[in-house]
């Protein structure tokens, strides 16, 4: 097999290129799909029948968390990816995405609180699935933390790969929090690989708004990334060339 | 639509104080990560231009 391709894309200067088409259309189509969702969402999705009106939250609080995940997990292939063959384009992924993670394990908080208040009873419960995404958002913070602490780029960035790959840990611990443990939070709901467990009227615009915000958040990273390589690789030509050439 | 009236919309039968609220914070939080992620960009195309057009008059 030829593996050419694998070590292009760990070239920063390849990436760059590469990715620059890339941002602002997933950007904007994630923008469109998350709005068609929210809109569908709040508006059209017909009441639940337990819930009332407050399950409309889900729309935004399970794409977040399922964002706050996969940033997680892409963290910590990234820190594995980056231990191990060194490839350059690795940190710099962590270094975009962490706050974006972060974001997004805020939102799943403060949603997941809000929701829980008429739905529960109460804002808080320290169980093992609350608990547990609490730990996730400390992760992204203490990552965004060292990263910023450290003025040694090399060891920042071996650093953050070590602490990002420790990190996965918690990623089970999530997943599997509503079945190991007596807890209120419910069982999944939605995925993609099985029957919805829930009416397609409901499902739909749930899928717009996750695919959406997937999208969003791949355009970010990408914007964030591509600044990042301008700065670390400022002495190289072709960021001088890139710089002049296009200006802002 | 689910709802008879524009009234209904944002009452969301008792619900609606914590709805929007939820769909508010995720605005601001989507905004405001936009916004850190376009700003530095600029910021950081402006500081190496200035960078390379300074080199260049040395």
């Amino acid at each position: 097999m030829n593996w050419a391709w694998f070590h292009k894309l760990g070239a920063p200067k390849w990436f760059f290129h590469y990715s620059k088409p890339w941002a602002l259309p997933l950007f904007i189509v994630g923008c469109v799909s998350l709005v068609v969702g929210l809109i569908w969402g709040l508006a059209f999705a017909p009441a639940d029948y337990q819930q009332g009106n407050s399950f409309r939250i889900i729309y935004i609080h399970v794409p977040v968390a399922m964002l706050a995940q996969s940033c997680y997990l892409a963290l910590g292939v990234s820190g594995l990816v980056f231990l191990i063959w060194q490839m350059k384009i690795a940190p710099i992924f962590i270094k975009a995405v962490a706050p974006i993670g972060a974001v997004m394990a805020l939102m799943a908080l403060v949603s997941g609180a809000i929701w829980g208040k008429p739905t529960w009873g109460t804002w808080w419960v320290w169980d093992a699935r609350l608990t547990s995404v609490l730990v996730l958002f400390l992760l992204y913070m203490g990552i965004i933390a060292l990263q910023n602490s450290l003025t040694d780029l090399l060891l920042a960035n071996k650093a953050v790969a070590v602490l990002s790959v420790v990190g996965l840990l918690n990623l089970p611990i999530i997943k599997y929090s509503v079945e190991w443990w007596n807890t209120l939070h419910q069982g999944a709901t939605f995925t993609l690989t099985e029957k919805p467990a829930m009416p397609m009227e409901m499902w739909f615009p749930l899928l717009f708004s996750t695919i959406g915000l997937y999208c969003l958040v791949a355009g970010l990273a990408l914007w964030r990334m591509q600044t990042e390589i301008l700065a670390r690789e400022h002495r190289s030509h072709w960021v001088k060339e890139e710089v002049m050439k296009h200006g802002l | 639509m689910a709802f008879d009236s524009l009234t209904d919309f944002f009452e969301m039968g008792r619900h609606g104080v914590y709805v929007w609220s939820v769909y508010g914070f995720s605005v601001v939080s989507l905004i405001f990560i936009t916004w850190s992620t376009l700003s530095k960009r600029r910021h950081v195309q402006k500081t190496l231009r200035k960078r390379f057009k300074r080199d260049e008059t040395i």
